[in-house]
């Protein structure tokens, strides 16, 4: 290692490591997508230090740009605040998993003890037409059958992705035009719904429309925020229609103490 | 594997040479591009108002500093100086971290962009190359430089813990991956022509018009990749605009649905680098366009034979980079006044079924016209021809599809605006119903659907005898 390499690798490998912890540790599972996304460009960096710019490229393009990109695209749709369910679902998982696990690390270290390396040909020999094109010539030409058999794999899997999540249907689909006339056919409220806020005292979007007649109209406000019970309460709306209306017999507010029964003797 | 190796992939290294660079060159090199980055996004923030106001009959800013140039660093200076407001609802680390993510990743992507050629530093004896750096796959750096500057997107919609900044988000980083994937098929093609993914040596590449012969005629192809691969630049083009989610692609920011779409809930200078970034990420995909298609930093071609080259050398090259790269420019701002955004299903169709899978097609074509040319197969006469065969056959099949496609479009459109009947009666389906321009009204007085004879009556004289009701009841 030249002087620039190990500096670079001392200032990305421990990046690597924590990245790597806080893949394990993290809460919400953003945060530790984020972590791998760390460890995935940081890999790709020492790729680059290391002479291997197009695997370095790849690895940052492929696998942070597009594999790790989709994990996030999940995750976000799951919903920000979810966190993974600790309930077994099938019998028995955790130990099976700890066995399995257990085993693959015997087997990764039996594979790995026996591993001998010859002399290293160096990079100027592997490099003599180019790192690219000797890349290439690996990939389309001595690993053609590995690499295309890989590919189809690949596809396989895309394939029966497709079929699994296809769904056929049954009637066609409607139109924009036919749903636009099922809806003045047959909806219950033919014009746009009354936006929140109109003739109220707030223009929020959790406080009720009021109608001509000074009726709260419930159809204003969303259904979701109606659902969470996020809603201002019409009948609270209907208290301030009152009081509303008793401002404008008395506007200057002359007699405070009685202007309810004073209104009441005009 | 004799093809690839042979001729085609030899000159894969970079041409520029960075051997006489020290520290203080590196360093001067990398203030220089981001001056001119910043001071690139402030001009083009005029140029894109002012623009764009000439061409809605307005004046356009025009008061701080002469025809207003100075109205950039003035918004900027107050967007400063706002409040930095930070939600309640955010995830504060990485709401922080988005906006630094996108402002960086895109200023290191011009860092392999070539401004000019070896070019000697006034006052000094360095000469060196008018490009921070180059590598031998430095158009795929750029690329992944790209996709992870999309984090930045994505982290900012999701950070912000509301929905439209996450539906802005999401929308964004789909329409970022998407258009990704078509521009890259785009650039292969190039690749493959000039033989590397360096930059540099992709302008050298477009220094020679190449001599073709086509059915027994020498004819000389002009040198710029967007001449000889004219499929590969209208895709690139065309990502380009998708990629950097500018007018008509703008789905992200939509304002009518989404409000700010994934930069909501940002202000101050957090919003500020956002706005920085899309604004530096247009001047890179031009910069892009302006390198791997039109000759670079090359002069065009009656100013390339002055003085036997002369302004190809020096400092020259910069200005016809510069030019280039604001002529891209001005066609963003151009499409922006021009065209309506589109929908968001009809962008991802566009970009899924027609952009990729010409683009593929494309590539096939140009390989198999570029292996027929290839030295190893050109002795070999029937392969060659195949080959072209091949190619050519590729080359209909992408202009056929198109034409069936817009053939069917057009027919599907003709459909759905079939000619309306000539009478309407306004009332048969229980609730009024204006007639459309040319139709005429009848009252079927809720008989029978305005099908009865007797009821087909002109709604004018019907309103005659209407009249009377309204004004005399």
């Amino acid at each position: 290692m030249s002087g620039g390499e190990a500096a670079l690798f001392w200032v990305v490998a421990p990046l690597m490591v924590l990245g790597g912890i806080g893949l394990l540790f993290a809460k919400k599972a953003v945060h530790a997508a984020l972590c791998m996304a760390l460890i995935m460009v940081c890999l790709g960096i020492t790729y680059f230090a290391q002479q291997a710019p197009f695997l370095g490229g790849v690895q940052i393009f492929v696998y942070t740009g597009a594999v790790m990109m989709l994990f996030l695209f999940v995750l976000m749709l799951v919903g920000v605040d979810s966190s993974d369910s600790l309930i077994e679902t099938i019998k028995g998982q955790r130990v099976a998993a700890a066995l399995l696990g257990l085993g693959l690390v015997i087997v990764l270290a039996a594979a790995l003890a026996g591993v001998r390396f010859g002399q290293p040909a160096g990079l100027d020999t592997v490099n003599a037409e180019g790192n690219i094109g000797a890349l290439a010539g690996g990939i389309f030409g001595t690993y053609v059958f590995a690499f295309e058999v890989t590919g189809a794999l690949l596809i396989t899997a895309a394939l029966g992705a497709m079929i699994l999540a296809h769904r056929e249907r049954l009637v066609p689909k409607p139109t924009q035009r036919e749903l636009a006339e099922r809806r003045i056919r047959e909806g219950a409220v033919k014009a746009p719904l009354p936006a929140p806020g109109v003739f109220a005292r707030h223009n929020a979007v959790d406080t009720p429309a009021l109608l001509p007649d000074g009726t709260p109209s419930e159809l204003s406000v969303s259904r979701v925020l109606t659902a969470r019970g996020q809603m201002r309460p019409t009948s609270e709306r209907a208290g301030e229609v009152s009081t509303v209306l008793a401002e404008m017999q008395d506007p200057f507010d002359l007699t405070p103490d009685e202007s309810a029964g004073k209104a009441e003797d005009r | 594997m004799s093809l690839l190796a042979q001729g085609v992939l030899a000159a894969e290294n970079p041409v520029a040479d960075f051997g006489n660079d020290n520290g203080w060159v590196v360093f001067g090199k990398a203030l220089f591009i981001f001056v001119f980055l910043v001071l690139l996004t402030l001009l083009t923030i005029w140029g894109e108002r002012r623009v764009v106001a000439r061409m809605q009959s307005r004046p356009g800013p025009n008061r701080v500093g002469p025809f207003g140039l100075i109205q950039g660093l003035a918004d900027g200076v107050k967007l400063a100086l706002k409040e930095d407001v930070i939600p309640k609802a955010v995830d504060k680390l990485v709401f922080v971290l988005a906006p630094i993510i996108s402002a960086i990743t895109c200023f290191v992507a011009f860092s392999v962009i070539p401004f000019g050629p070896a070019a000697r530093i006034p006052f000094t004896d360095i000469v060196t190359p008018l490009q921070l750096t180059d590598l031998p796959v430095a158009v795929l750096f750029v690329l992944a430089v790209a996709a992870v500057g999309v984090y930045g997107i994505v982290l900012a919609g999701w950070s912000s813990g509301s929905t439209y900044p996450l539906l802005g988000g999401l929308r964004s980083s789909a329409q970022v991956i998407s258009y990704e994937i078509a521009m890259g098929l785009a650039l292969i093609s190039v690749f493959l022509y000039a033989g590397s993914m360096s930059t540099s040596s992709i302008v050298a590449a477009q220094e020679h018009g190449v001599v073709r012969e086509i059915f027994g005629l020498d004819l000389t192809m002009p040198a710029w990749f967007a001449v000889q691969l004219p499929v590969a630049f209208v895709i690139y083009v065309i990502a380009m605009v998708g990629e950097t989610n500018r007018a008509p692609f703008d789905l992200p920011e939509a304002e009518g649905e989404l409000v700010g779409g994934f930069h909501t809930e940002y202000s101050s200078l957090k919003f500020a680098l956002f706005f920085l970034a899309e604004y530096i990420n247009m001047i890179t995909v031009s910069a892009i366009a302006t390198t791997l298609f039109l000759g670079g930093w090359r002069a065009p071609w009656p100013l390339s034979a002055i003085g036997g080259g002369m302004l190809n050398e020096g400092w020259w090259p910069m200005l016809w980079f510069i030019g280039k790269l604001l002529g891209f420019i001005f066609f963003f701002i151009w499409l922006r006044g021009t065209l309506p955004r589109l929908r968001y299903d009809q962008f991802m169709r566009f970009g899924w079924k027609v952009l990729i899978p010409v683009a593929l097609v494309w590539i096939v074509a140009v390989a198999c016209w570029r292996a027929a040319n290839s030295a190893t197969i050109a002795a070999d006469g029937t392969t060659r021809i195949v080959l072209i065969a091949v190619g050519i056959a590729l080359l209909f099949a992408i202009f056929g599809a198109l034409i069936t496609g817009i053939d069917r479009a057009d027919r599907r459109d003709a459909a759905r605006h079939e000619t309306p009947p000539d009478e309407v009666d306004p009332f048969a389906g229980g609730f009024p119903v204006p007639p459309l321009p040319g139709q005429r009204l009848i009252r079927s007085n809720g008989i029978g659907n305005g099908r009865d004879d007797d009821a087909r009556r002109p709604a004018l004289a019907a309103a005659g005898e209407a009249d009377e009701e309204v004004h005399g009841g």
